[in-house]
């Protein structure tokens, strides 16, 4: 029987990998990637407590966040796309310039 | 049988992203990370959110996975491959802190000892979930709208060649 707990390791475990992706990795798109594996993990646990309370507002929440999770998306690639004209580069150290 | 398809969905899941993070080549990347995307859409269907497994499949899968690829595409997968700076403490540190996430919510979660399956209500939720949006939610609905505008027309700003 699959539980509640289940569902929140999976989450847990997958924003975990994202976080890694995010601290471990210099390159813009592997960032990117890996704060929307965060937000997917948060939507894990968002419908998990959904189905677990029965109640369906958890859901409403998971719709919002790949609204914003779009958004980000969109704004966070004109700006590598943005960097990479500046600087030839997508290796987010290279970003130096406003370093005291 | 129900939790054989969690397990296995599940483990598909996480290999997935493993990588999907950790790979150099950013297709790879981008390709691993939709797998992992399918997955966590089958587990929402598993909990009865059939609407939000669509969306999964349709706007991340679909839409926002597929503009990464484009943008790697665009800058060209062997360019945006190349190295990166090495910084060991950064190394360190970061896959300290990853793994101390991942072992403290493997524990504290699998220590729930909630025993109820985890499964809905019959019935499809779109309906209702429409009706929560355009009801009691519709000044958030409509906001989003108005951020993915915005969000829109920042990108394009942002990418514009000045003349």
């Amino acid at each position: 029987m699959v539980t509640l707990a289940h569902y929140l390791v999976l989450s847990g475990v997958l924003f975990a990998i994202g976080a890694g992706g995010v601290l471990l990795r210099r390159n813009g798109i592997a960032t990117l990637l890996g704060i929307e594996l965060m937000l997917n993990a948060a939507n894990v646990a968002l419908v998990a407590f959904s189905a677990f309370h029965g109640n369906l507002e958890g859901q409403v929440f998971v719709f919002f966040v790949m609204a914003v999770a779009a958004a980000e998306v969109a704004v966070g690639l004109a700006l590598l796309v943005a960097i990479f004209r500046k600087l030839q580069s997508a290796d987010v150290d290279r970003l130096s310039a406003m370093r005291w | 049988m129900e939790l054989a398809i969690f397990y296995l969905v599940a483990a598909v899941a996480v290999l997935s992203a493993l990588v999907a993070v950790a790979h150099r080549n950013p297709v790879v990347n981008v390709l691993s990370l939709i797998v992992t995307f399918f997955c966590v859409a089958v587990t929402f269907a598993m909990q009865g959110a059939d609407f939000l497994a669509g969306a999964q499949v349709l706007i991340y899968a679909g839409a926002i996975l597929v503009l990464f690829l484009f943008v790697v595409m665009l800058l060209g997968a062997p360019v945006v491959s190349g190295e990166e700076t090495p910084r060991p403490i950064q190394k360190t540190l970061g896959a300290f802190l990853a793994a101390a996430v991942a072992a403290g919510a493997f524990f504290l979660f699998s220590s729930l000892r909630e025993t109820g399956s985890n499964l809905p209500a019959a019935g499809n939720t779109t309906r209702a979930l429409g009706r929560l949006l355009v009801g009691p939610h519709l000044f958030a609905f409509e906001l989003v709208s108005v951020v993915l505008l915005a969000a829109l027309v920042g990108a394009l700003v942002l990418v514009k060649r000045k003349h």
